[in-house]
């Protein structure tokens, strides 16, 4: 906390003598303040390995959402208007994404997602773009992964309501998993729900041999301790909204065995540039990067990237630029950004072993 | 929206998941309904301060204290933080309108929750560390009864909850302290003319009520060991409801509301499984219910406005 307040402090500071501006639009505080903290230190270390170009300071700003999609609206207009700035680094959440991508299109101020999977977010905006791979291949991913390798034939799908994210990928997660043979049941819940009892009596009630739960790591680890209580031992299947450490933390003995599909992981990518990432990180850090710092990392040099081949810092000009990036290496791979303005990348999948996140395989869903 | 019949083990089993959710609504509650009993002011800080106690008894652990030692940390950390809170921020509304104290009541709740976003940090701790080999059992374990599997903690809370119970009921009904309570709580200048310390006897009510909330948030913190600085906002809320439909201001009934409340939100949830979504709206729709039909509550009493 005292970091995040220095380096506040530190950028409000350079503000007064800008360059070129980027805001960065995060959740700091609230639900899922862990992964606003993860992207900000991969931002952060690419900013520090990188901060020029075009021979100008790059100067970010930072903004927090308090994990509210309302805020997330709020946040952008205030980087764009307030600040001024040419490009936007964030969010990290779809629903929010959606909420600040819209504001973003209409002032036309190109923004870059490190990690909102769900496909609405860039769909039909000229202006939104990101750096990691899409729910339909996570959910195809995931559901390649159940049948196959763990070789459920029936999964009990929980989907969070209010997130965008997890509807997405409950869908394309369903879509896949029948395609393939496999049956599915429904169950809802909503973001800040602690108590999953009722819904996991009626889960398991009907047999599952998975639980696949689309939410966040404070929603999953709750959900993983309270299945295992009502004495469910099948494997637990998440999406990459699991991979924080606080999953872990608070799920105990619970998440162990838990598997989720991610970006990321330093035994699964394999750029030159996963290499100096992973090592400056634990320089920086003092330890293991994780999927949401290296897509920060990403996010913030494809976005430098952009700049240098607009040749100036004007955001039409970025924005179309973002969408022309082919084969970049980046810490989670080779980026190349389609003209719907996503990543083309595959899907690794990750579990908890002896309390640690640990890699499993890499599954590239277009194979199947 | 689809209706799901439940077997004899599923029954059995939602009715003691929503006996140990409502268990935790009521410890909640009963200070909220302490304190507006007393003083009249809807307390919307209680929520937070339940966080407050829940950090405590987290840092003391953190520092090396025993499970037992935490606990009391925690609790009577809440209980100093009430009285402070009370001397601080509403006694000086004693005599002001009851919304301007409504108002400094929200305000106060935003402070501590923006106060525990510097201090502890907003990222969620995880709550199972103030537990170590020993006595890790006590949130995982669980009992095979009649097909339903129940956690030890269901038993623990309805064991806190009762014995918080009585510890109040005796200090209301049979001390003398508690006799201050009653009387203050029916005409507060006569009882200030009668030689009474009024504002020690509210700070007291305050320190009570705010210990009852930290000791149901570590009960909750047990359960759901997700411990952010938001955390005592919901179950705030929910407990503020409770007492509500239990009647505002009457122990037992925050008591019957809370197990009530939380009953009814399992069971919605176990019969209607679409409707998980809306369980938040569907506890304000209670409120708005009995503020419609039943204001007083289930176990309120009639009050009568003095002209």
């Amino acid at each position: 906390m005292k970091k995040f307040l220095l380096a506040l402090v530190l950028v409000l500071s350079l503000v007064l003598f800008a360059n070129i501006k980027v805001g960065v639009v995060l959740p700091m505080t609230g639900g899922i303040a862990a992964f606003g903290e993860m992207s900000w230190q991969g931002i952060e270390l690419a900013h520090e390995m990188y901060p020029k170009v075009l021979g100008e300071q790059i100067d970010l700003v930072l903004v927090d959402n308090r994990s509210e999609k309302t805020e997330a609206a709020n946040a952008v207009s205030r980087v764009i208007d307030k600040e001024k700035v040419v490009a936007i680094i964030g969010e990290v959440a779809s629903a929010h994404s959606l909420a600040g991508g819209a504001v973003a299109e209409r002032k036309h101020i190109p923004m870059l997602t490190s990690s909102s999977t769900n496909p609405l977010v860039t769909n039909r905006k000229k202006y939104v773009s990101r750096v990691c791979f899409i729910d339909p291949y996570q959910g195809a991913a995931a559901a390649i992964f159940a049948y196959k390798n763990l070789n459920a034939k029936k999964a009990a799908v929980f989907i969070d309501v209010e997130q965008d994210y997890s509807v997405g990928l409950a869908n394309f997660f369903k879509k896949k998993f029948q395609e393939l043979g496999g049956n599915y049941f429904i169950e809802f819940f909503k973001t800040g729900d602690q108590e999953f009892s009722a819904q996991l009596t009626d889960a398991i009630n009907k047999n599952p041999d998975v639980l696949y739960i689309t939410g966040y790591y404070p929603e999953i680890s709750l959900f993983a301790r309270q299945a295992r209580m009502l004495g469910f031992k099948g494997p637990i299947l998440a999406g990459d909204g699991a991979e924080a450490p606080e999953l872990i933390k608070i799920g105990g003995d619970a998440v162990e065995g838990l598997y989720y599909t991610t970006h990321f992981h330093p035994k699964g990518a394999a750029t030159d540039m996963t290499k100096v990432f992973v090592e400056k990180f634990k320089e920086k850090y003092g330890s293991e990067p994780g999927a949401m710092h290296a897509l920060g990392f990403d996010a913030y040099l494809v976005l430098r990237k952009a700049i240098e081949m607009a040749g100036k810092a004007d955001p039409k000009a970025i924005a179309k630029a973002i969408r022309e990036v082919k084969n970049f290496p980046g810490a989670t791979g080779m980026i190349t950004i389609n003209k719907n303005g996503d990543a083309e990348k595959s899907v690794v999948i990750d579990m908890v072993k002896n309390g640690e996140f640990t890699y499993v395989t890499t599954i590239n869903p277009a194979n199947y | 929206m689809e209706v799901s019949a439940l077997s004899g083990a599923t029954f059995l089993q939602n009715l003691f998941n929503g006996l140990m959710f409502g268990g935790l609504y009521a410890l909640l509650a009963v200070g909220y309904t302490m304190v507006y009993g007393i003083l009249r002011l809807i307390n919307f800080a209680h929520g937070d301060i339940m966080m407050m106690g829940v950090y405590f008894a987290f840092y003391a652990s953190l520092m090396g204290s025993p499970l037992w030692l935490s606990i009391i940390i925690g609790v009577s950390g809440a209980a100093i933080l009430g009285f402070l809170i009370d001397r601080i921020a509403y006694k000086p509304l004693r005599n002001a309108p009851r919304i301007s104290a409504l108002i400094t009541a929200i305000g106060m709740s935003f402070f501590l929750e923006s106060v525990a976003v510097v201090v502890f940090g907003a990222v969620p701790k995880s709550f199972t560390s103030v537990f170590n080999d020993n006595n890790k059992w006590i949130m995982d374990k669980t009992w095979n009864i009649l097909d339903a599997r129940i956690p030890v903690m269901t038993f623990l809370i309805f064991f806190v909850t009762a014995i918080i119970f009585l510890i109040l009921f005796w200090i209301v009904y049979r001390t003398k302290i508690g006799m201050a309570m009653r009387a203050i709580s029916s005409d507060i200048p006569t009882t200030s003319l009668m030689g009474i310390n009024v504002d020690m006897v509210i700070g007291f009510t305050f320190a009570l009520g705010s210990a009852m909330a930290a000791a149901g948030g570590i009960m909750w913190a047990m359960r759901y060991p997700n411990v952010f600085p938001y955390m005592g906002f919901m179950p705030g809320l929910k407990a503020f409801i409770a007492a509500v439909l239990g009647g505002i201001g009457s122990i037992p009934g925050a008591v019957v509301g809370g197990f009530l409340l939380g009953l009814l939100e399992i069971f919605l949830v176990a019969l209607m499984p679409g409707a998980a979504g809306y369980r938040d709206a569907f506890a304000f729709i209670i409120l708005i219910v009995i503020l419609l039909i039943k204001p007083d509550g289930l176990l309120g009493k009639k009050s009568v406005v003095k002209v």
